[in-house]
Parts: structure tokens; sequence; C-alpha cells
């Protein structure tokens, strides 16, 4: 009840501080002093107090089980253990847009404090144009999906968290996520007031390339713990299903893969200046644009919460708004120094980053259209189509076997001006590379002559990455360490798709089944209670054709609150393939309808990505400038 | 010149983007079949809300007037918003207001019924869900117009609205 009331008062205080920050701001860029006005730095601080006293008290209405509040009542229940009860917090729309702003409103405030050698002019722009999105934050929060709604009379209990969400993994996915998704919209503050104080340069890339690696890290990790959760919870048994809103997670990160390569040539020389302004604005504009997506309901998905066109009419106009707005800054105010832009030798790294940035834009067409073009379909005409993974197989797996040889020969060559060195070791690489896809696939594959080309590409790089980190040349290890994890990554993707294998059938207790030398026994079923659920816990035994045996127990649970079913495939790891069992009842019979697979180098797939935003944390802290 | 050109192209590109996401979001994306052969109402038994005894259908449905089927529960928060309009719809002589309480709990029930009101001139009890499945409902709210050859002849899917309302009144008149 008071929590509330707190909460709701200090989300309005919060909107007040950030109307007169914009106040104090546009006084201050005026004056003639060096500094920036310390009410600033206050001001920044409290309006960061507000929103987390706004989140404690969601956050303790959530602890509290307080259904006389309308987001708790939607979206818990009492007999929810403590830890999914906070986490359900942002579980919801209205807590988990309350989580972007303390996170848009986090960022502004460590921006200040970690800018103080810019231009202040620069400063307070890029907080200016930050408080633009804070406000449209708020106001959307507070007039569309208000999270202390009050409730009268006050339900006796409440409707229950989704028992898909309920899951460690989901926990945190959310958070780390809009730590990438918001810290973008620093990278498109800074730029725009970059671009209006003609201030896009060496200089200002060293300084923004922080900004860009952190949401980077969080955006890679934050997708991977999505699809580390949709691997085991959802049963499907794969780990990317290129829904739309895995997708719209996808598509900033292709643009702020480009961005981080951009950043790169502009810290060395004021080059590809456009290119920073335009990635930083799309990475931004395509992670809004993923927020309307998902909130308005206008896909219908697992993340899809809200149904309310009036959100998304919101969102959108909010979105479109910044779009304009950025647009017709960057087209008034940007020039482009025409002296020595694009000129690169042909042969060095920028070309080849340039190249990149051509694949990535590419990848992002694909994404975007099969995402978007279903939406389109739908509002010209009465037709409903869908676009699912054999459309971004059949687009983006033939430009895969290029892409990754560029990476292994353009990360090898040196700035401005280069030829190719080593080429006796590199031809022996690929020749290397090439026999041993061949000789792994020839007894695997159909379809070999696209396997091999593919995997020998990845191989290719896969080698040469290798070789550099075993040499230890350490000036450019991080860059190394994300482009092994890369080959390792499409490795590890293209072999987990070749050499899976599935069974699926109907069995009873007692009974065994067959197949290749292999045997499944569905020994016994037990019954477990927990607090939220109760569950039945199934035990197979699985005898592989060397007689190795593995058991597995996969469960059912009966959520009571909302009442729910979910099957819980259970799941044994080791370095060389995933086993993985999910069952389900089969309706008024005896008889369980399992699904066991076989999933080779499931793990080098986390692993490979943890690799990939490793390289990026290292290069984070490397305080030596990069040569 | 090439960057109005540029700029002028890209606005006119993302107005209709804009235009077709605005569309889109007023495509109502939730699937309501439309009924073609008006349903006869299912012939079931059902425990009275009030008296806890069996009720057959055909004695519920035994008037010769119009009937709303409303599904409704405790913990359905549309629910909580619709119930005015249920009570104002109540009032109307030509129709008789049968209320579905949908997979709930009874004392939550009874209590959302003394604190709002009740407008149904009978209440059924459907402890399993199994009667809004054979009236063909998809979740709650959910409202069912019958007419007097206990037809079902209207379905309206989530909580209804002012609109409705005048709807239903102008049918049933």
């Amino acid at each position: 009840m008071l929590a509330n009331q707190i909460g709701y008062y200090s989300l309005i205080l919060g909107l007040l501080s950030s109307l007169l920050l914009c106040a104090i701001s546009i006084k201050d860029f005026n004056k003639n002093s060096k500094r920036v006005n310390q009410n600033i730095f206050t001001l920044s601080f409290l309006q960061l107090t507000f929103v987390v006293v706004s989140f404690l008290s969601l956050i303790l209405s959530f602890i509290n089980s307080d259904f006389s509040n309308e987001t708790v009542f939607n979206n818990s229940h009492t007999t929810k253990p403590l830890f999914y009860k906070i986490s359900g917090t942002w579980g919801n729309h209205e807590g988990s847009l309350l989580l972007w702003l303390l996170v848009l409103t986090l960022f502004i405030f460590l921006f200040l404090i970690k800018s103080r050698e810019q231009p202040k002019k620069y400063r307070i722009l890029t907080l200016l144009f930050q408080q633009i999105i804070i406000i449209g934050f708020f106001l959307f929060v507070l007039m569309t999906s208000n999270p202390f709604n009050y409730l009268f009379p006050t339900p006796n209990e409440g409707l229950g968290l989704n028992p898909i969400l309920q899951d460690p993994v989901l926990a945190i996915h959310p958070p780390i996520l809009y730590l990438g998704y918001v810290g973008s919209s620093i990278i498109f503050s800074a730029s725009l007031a970059a671009v209006t104080q003609n201030y896009i340069s060496k200089e200002w890339g060293q300084h923004i390339k922080k900004w860009v690696l952190v949401s980077w890290i969080f955006l890679t990790i934050g997708i991977m713990l999505g699809s580390i959760w949709a691997y085991y919870e959802l049963g499907w048994g794969g780990f990317w299903f290129w829904d739309p809103v895995e997708n719209v997670s996808l598509m900033p990160w292709l643009t702020l893969t480009a961005l981080l390569h951009c950043i790169l040539v502009l810290e060395r020389r004021t080059d590809l200046t456009s290119w920073v302004v335009i990635l930083s604005i799309t990475t931004f504009t395509l992670s809004m644009c993923g927020t309307f997506l998902v909130r308005s309901g206008i896909l219908n998905s697992v993340h899809t919460f809200a149904n309310d066109p009036t959100r998304g009419i919101f969102i959108l106009i909010f979105l479109f708004i910044l779009i304009f707005l950025s647009l017709g800054i960057f087209f008034l105010f940007h020039k482009e120094n025409n002296k020595d832009s694009n000129n690169f030798f042909w042969l060095s790294k920028e070309t080849s980053i340039l190249i990149n940035n051509w694949f990535m834009m590419y990848f992002l067409a694909v994404v975007l259209i099969g995402t978007v073009y279903p939406i389109f379909i739908d509002v010209m005409s009465v037709e409903k189509i869908s676009v699912g993974p054999p459309f971004y197989h059949k687009l983006i797996a033939p430009f895969l076997a290029p892409f990754l040889l560029f990476m292994a020969f353009g990360s090898k060559l040196k700035w401005i001006k280069s030829k190719i060195e080593e080429k006796k070791l590199l031809i022996t690489f690929f020749l290397i590379s090439v026999t041993l896809t061949f000789v792994i696939l020839k007894n695997i594959t159909t379809d070999l002559l696209f396997y091999t080309v593919l995997i020998s590409a990845a191989f290719f790089l896969f080698f040469t990455t290798l070789k550099e980190l075993l040499i230890k040349k350490f000036n450019n290890i991080f860059q190394t360490i994300a482009h092994f994890g890369f080959s390792l990554f499409i490795l590890a993707v293209l072999f987990n798709n070749i050499l899976s294998s599935e069974i699926i059938t109907n069995i009873k207790v007692g009974e065994k089944y067959n197949y290749n030398k292999s045997e499944i026994f569905f020994k016994k079923i037990e019954e477990k209670q927990e607090s939220n659920f109760n569950s039945i816990v199934g035990y197979f035994k699985i005898t592989d054709e060397n007689g190795k045996v593995t058991w597995l127990k996969p469960e059912l649970r009966f959520y009571n609150q909302p009442v729910v079913i979910t099957s819980e495939a259970d799941i044994k790891t080791t370095f060389l393939d995933d086993k993985f069992l999910v069952m389900n009842l089969v309706k008024g019979d005896e008889y369980f309808n399992i699904r066991y697979q076989i999933k080779p180098f499931m793990i080098w797939i986390w692993i490979s990505i943890l690799l990939i935003s490793l390289g990026g944390s290292l290069s984070l802290f490397n305080k030596k400038y990069e040569k | 010149m090439k960057n109005k050109l540029t700029l002028i192209i890209l606005f006119v590109f993302l107005s209709f983007c804009f235009i077709t996401f605005y569309k889109g979001l007023n495509n109502s994306n939730t699937y309501i079949p439309k009924i073609n052969n008006e349903k006869n109402i299912p012939v079931f038994k059902a425990k009275d809300f009030n008296t806890n005894t069996y009720i057959d259908s055909k004695k519920i449905f035994e008037k010769k007037s119009y009937y709303i089927v409303n599904i409704w529960a405790s913990w359905c928060v549309p629910c909580r918003k619709e119930h005015s309009l249920l009570m104002e719809l109540s009032k109307n002589q030509s129709v008789t207001l049968i209320g579905l309480n949908y997979r709930d709990n009874l004392s939550n029930a009874k209590k959302f019924i003394y604190e709002l009101g009740n407008p149904f001139a009978q209440i059924l009890i459907d402890k399993e869900g199994i009667l809004a499945v054979e009236f063909g409902a998809y979740g709650v709210p959910e409202t069912f117009l019958i007419d007097k050859n206990k037809k079902i002849i209207k379905k309206f899917v989530g909580p209804i609205n002012k609109e409705i309302l005048d709807e239903i009144n102008i049918i049933v008149k």
C-alpha cells in the first residue's frame, strides 16, 4: 500500500527532475564557463535515486504479495518462491519498462561522471538528447503502463507468474539484455551531440569506444542467456528459432558489431564518420523498434505481454519522433570531410572493415525483412504469411563462407596499407582446412559441397586465429580471441546441425524401445511436490551402441497458479554432445510421448559466445592503446 | 541536391513504415472465427452457485426470451471492469443474464458478487472449465447472446464495452 504510493510519486518526481534538468542544461549551455554546472550532476543523481526508489518499492510490493497493486496481482502469487517473486518484478510489461528507465537514468549519470575530459557543450547536448528519451519513457510508463495501479477491492490471491518464466536464467536475461539495449541509447545521444558540435573525430572515437564495448558485451551475453533458456525450457531442442522476438535482439547486435569495427578505424583516423553516426542511430532505433514490436502485441510470440493498442501507438509515435529527429540532425549538421574519406588503399584493414560492414548490412537486411515483411503483408492484403528458419538459412548460409574468409584475411592486414604476409602458411592452412573438412564430412552428409565450403571456411578462420593465439602476438589478442570464438561458434553450429539425431516415440512405464543398437528403457515414474507445483519425474535408462549407460530424468510440472503444465527436459552435457530427453502426456492414455535427441557440441556454442564476449571485455580493460 | 533527394526518399519511406505499423496495430491479431451457422446451446447439467444443486440446462433456458451467457471469474481483471456494464444490462427486462463462474474459488467468487452486485438471474459453477469449452469459449471474460430459438447468435471475446452493450440492447428490443 505505502510502497505503492511511494513508487508512484517518486516516478512523478523523476519526471519533474527530467524537466528541470533540461531547463538547467539549456541555461548552462550558453554560459561561457568551461565546467558543467554542478547542479546538473546533483539533479541527475537525484533522478536516478527517484527511479531506484520506485523500482525498489515495486520489488517490495512483489515480495509482500501486495495484491492491491494490479501489476503484482497479475504476475505474482503467494506460493511462489521468493526468488521468482523478485524476478517477477521485471517479468512483465510494466516492471520491465521501469527497468528500462532505471538503466537509462543510471547510464546517463555514469556518462556524466565518466566524461569529464570531454568538451562541455558536447556533454550537455548528450544529456539533453538522453533526457528526451528518458522523458518519453517516463510519459509512457505513467500514461499507459503504470506499474502502481491500485486495485480495489483487494483480491485475496494473485494470478501467478507464467511458469515458463519461472527460471533462474530468465530472471537475469532481461536486465542484462536491457543493459545492452539501453547502453545503445548513450551511443545514440552522444553521436547526435557530437554531430551537432562537429566533434566526430579521433578523440571522440576513443571516448565512445568504451560505451560501444559495454553495450555490445551485455547484448551478446543477454542474447546468449535468452537462447540457453529457449534451449532447455521450451523443449524444442534448438537454441535459435528465428522467432521475431529473437530477431529483434539480433538486429541491434549486428549494427552494434559493425559500429564496433568502425570505431576501431575512427579512433585512429577521422574516417568512416557517416558510417559511425548512421550505425549509432540505427542501433538504438532498432532497440526501440524491438521494444515496439515486443510490447505492442503486433507480433505473436512467447514474449508478447501486452495486447493494448494504445501502448503500441505511444511507442510507435515516440520511435518515429526519435528517428525523424536524428535523421534531421544528421542531414543538417553532418559534414563529411571529403579530403580523405573512404580513400583507402584496397589492401588494408580499413577496407576489410568496410567489407565487414557491408556483410553486416546484408545480414541485417535479411533479418529485418524476414521479421517485418509479414506485418506489412498482413496490413496490405488479407494474406497471412509466416517466415521460418529455411528463409534465413538459405539467405545467410551462402554468404557466411566468404564472410569467414574475409574475417581470416582482414584481421591480419595492417592499417592504411598492407601486403599479404606469410602467403605460404595461409595456403597451407587453407588446404588443410579443405582436406580436413572433406575427410570428416565424406560419410556423414549428403549435401557435401555446400557444407564443405562452409566448414572449410570456418576451419580456415579457426586455424589462422589459433595460430595467432599460440604465437602470442599480444597486440591484437582481444580481436583474435573474439574471432577465434566466432569460428568456433560457426563450427559448433554447423556440426550440431549435421550430426544431430532425434527419436520420437510413445512409450509406457516398463517398456523398452530399440533403435540402431541403442536402447531406451522407461523404468518408472515418481511424483514430487514443491510449493508452487507438483511434478512427475520419469526415469529413463539409455544404453548407446557402445554399451554406455546414461540416466535421464525429464519432468512434467503441474503449476497451480496459473494452471499450466510444462515439461522440463533433462539434459546431460558433455564436451562432445548433449543428450536431451523431454516427455509429454498423451491424453487419456498411459503412454508418454518422448523425444530423445543427441545434439553434438552444444556446449561449444555457449563457450564460443563466451569467448567472443571475453574478447570484448578484455579490450575494455586494456589501458594500453592498441597499435 | 543529392542529399536532399535522399532525405525526401527516406522521409517518404519512413512515413510509409509508420502508417503500416499504425494500421497493423489496429488490426487485432486475436483471431475470432465468425459464427456462420448459428449454434444450438449445449445440453448440460450444472451446479447452481447459491443452492449448490444440479440443474438441467433445459430448465435454465425455459423462458421464451433472449439470454446472455457471461463467463466470468473473480480472478479475472477485465471481468471486474465489465461488471458495471452487466449490471446496467440486467435492468433490461427483455434479456436474462446467466453467469458462468469459470475455474474459480467459490468463496472468492461470492465475495466478488457481494462487493460488485449480482446482475445474473442464475449463476452456474464451472469448476473445471468444461462448460465454457462446450459453449465454444476461448477464455474469460466472454459473452454469448442467445435468441428466442435457443441459438447462439453472437459471441463477444473479451470484456464487453459500451458499444457492445448498445448492440445487444438493439438486438433484444
